[in-house]
């Protein structure tokens, strides 16, 4: 019976045209002439001919590739690079643990903590961040010690050394914006879930640990990745607290080298390197959190580029 | 019998609008015990307050014979701390309309969650006893499952089993089958009695009015507030006393 069923579409397809399709209906492949699209046809050759000026502006400029590749290993310059990242990821770490402890004040009943979240939002987003690492770094002329109590005792310019300037400039700045991106995140979590967990008799720390944060996080985590990177390229300006990131170590060279515009060129290669590995690795961690919210989960990297090398095999037909 | 929930003269309100106007009622122990009437009469709300969802305004609410959110000495009432709301929430299971499972969780880790995190069960201990549970609800290969992979029916199942997990001595039910697919509902009030027959004192929110008269020992109409009719759910649906009760039935019938 199976056997018979099986072979009868085979018979109704007419001869010539191989259809692969099963339907019943003979269906030949469409071929038609596709519309002409003169206009990308235009555009694009517009585009290209703006990219090789660009690239010939740059063959005829007076620039020193010698420079840029003798000085891109140079060990001060990973140095600086490897500081802009310990600056950074130190910074973010401060700014996501403050973010979620002021995220958390300000959710909170009482008017008090919530009141002074605010403010500190208030004054440490509706300030620059430049001006606030200086605020720090000149922190010893109005208070020349640091004088508390009997835990510690010190005088400030020993304790405000620039990477001190640098970290509490960048990191306390950072968590006023991570507290609103973890206050998105918090609100975004269903209150049933808060109820559910209630319900079965769990505290309010740890409803909060266990049930809204690992949800929330789903939320947070992709506006953290931004920040994240928005602070790789903010460390720059810690330059002006004399802290030797990439920044300060490219551009020292380039001063005694009459090779200024190499090595930013250096830096930005760093700075761009530094970025995309950094893009790749938020892919994953946003995979991580999103467990549980999808039936399944979106391919990785690799799982795209074997089912891409898969299609390609089977001659273009998969989609 | 020994009463499992006492309510005297329960008053609740939102801000000006009073939903529950004295609420006087009495779920025995073991018994399964529904709640039926149109929706904004105040039946999901009194069911909240039985677990200190809701604070109550005035009366009294009792579960096992203890006050719910407050301490009586003398004639002063105390407000009981968030930790001793929580511990008395431990007997008492809740299934929500929406299931609320925790979507982050499998199956199994939603079940095993409370046991661990609250009574500090072993993990390997509540691992053993969530299959159990789950296997009692039907669900027995599908602990590894999120539930957004899950059915309507099956989650609000894991959500029974969860609740179970706690060991309570008292089982809410709101509206547990109104966001079910039809064909669903069945799976899930056949877990709801099973677990009436092995006992458990039950409060259900409902308006599936077959379940109501085959597994219910009482029932209550409630209508803007108030109890309008009580008494056993054959009498009261098939030969109700109060004109708002007819039409409410003569309308879900």
């Amino acid at each position: 019976m199976t056997d018979k069923f099986e072979k009868a579409p085979a018979d109704t397809p007419p001869a010539g045209e191989v259809s692969t399709s099963e339907s019943a209906t003979p269906s030949e492949a469409i071929k038609a002439i596709p519309v002409r699209h003169f206009g990308r046809w235009a555009s694009g050759i517009i585009v290209i001919a703006l990219l090789v000026a660009l690239v010939f502006a740059f063959s005829q400029g007076d620039i020193q590739w010698h420079a840029v590749s003798d000085t891109l290993f140079d060990s001060s310059v990973v140095k600086g690079a490897g500081r802009t990242l310990l600056i950074s990821v130190l910074a973010m770490i401060m700014g996501v643990v403050l973010g979620i402890v002021l995220a958390v004040m300000r959710l909170s009943k009482n008017p008090v903590t919530s009141w002074v979240a605010w403010l500190y939002i208030w004054f440490f987003r509706g300030t620059p961040v430049y001006v606030q690492l200086l605020l720090w770094f000149n922190l010893a002329l109005i208070f020349p010690v640091l004088n508390l109590g009997p835990i510690y005792k010190d005088e400030m310019v020993d304790v405000m050394t620039p990477f001190m300037a640098a970290l509490l400039g960048l990191g306390l700045n950072e968590a006023a914006y991570m507290a609103e991106i973890c206050r998105a995140g918090l609100l975004a979590v269903d209150e049933g879930q808060t109820e559910a967990a209630h319900a079965l008799g769990m505290s309010h720390a740890k409803t909060l640990r266990r049930i809204v944060i690992p949800q929330a996080m789903r939320v947070i985590v992709p506006p953290t990745g931004n920040e994240f990177i928005n602070m790789l390229k903010t460390s720059s300006l810690v330059y002006v607290v004399t802290y030797n990131e990439l920044l300060r170590s490219t551009s020292a060279i380039g001063s005694t080298s009459y090779a200024v515009m190499e090595l930013l060129f250096v830096a930005s290669i760093w700075y761009l390197v530094m970025t995309s590995v950094f893009s790749v690795f938020q892919y994953y961690l946003e995979r991580y959190y999103a467990r549980g919210s999808s039936r399944s989960l979106p391919p990785t990297v690799f799982q795209k580029i074997k089912t891409n090398l898969l299609s390609l095999r089977s001659d273009g037909s998969a989609r | 019998m020994t009463a499992m929930v006492k309510s005297e003269g329960v008053h609740k309100s939102f801000g000006t609008v009073e939903v529950l106007k004295g609420i006087d009622l009495t779920v025995n122990t073991g018994e399964v015990f529904c709640l039926i009437g149109p929706s904004g009469s105040g039946k999901s709300t009194f069911l909240r307050c039985i677990n200190h969802l809701e604070k109550i305004n005035a009366g009294r609410l009792y579960v096992d014979g203890e006050l719910v959110g407050y301490r009586q000495k003398g004639d002063k009432l105390y407000e009981l701390k968030d930790s001793e709301v929580a511990l008395k929430r431990r007997d008492i299971g809740m299934v929500f309309q929406r299931f609320n499972l925790f979507p982050h969780m499998t199956a199994l880790e939603n079940v095993i969650e409370a046991p661990v995190q609250v009574k500090g069960t072993s993990k390997a201990e509540a691992r053993e006893r969530a299959r159990q549970l789950l296997d009692r609800v039907g669900l027995a290969d599908k602990a590894g499952n999120y539930p957004s992979q899950l059915s309507g029916g099956q989650q609000q199942r894991v959500a029974i089993a969860r609740a179970l997990a706690m060991d309570p001595k008292l089982m809410l039910f709101d509206e547990p089958t109104s966001a079910l697919d039809p064909e669903l509902v069945g799976d899930v009030l056949d877990v709801m009695r099973d677990l009436a027959e092995s006992g458990m004192t039950m409060v259900v929110v409902t308006h599936e009015m077959g379940f109501a008269r085959e597994v219910g020992d009482s029932l209550v109409f409630m209508d803007e507030g108030v109890v309008v009719e009580s008494g056993h759910p054959r009498d009261v649906l098939t030969n109700p006393q109060h004109e708002r009760t007819q039409s409410f039935l003569s309308k879900v019938l």
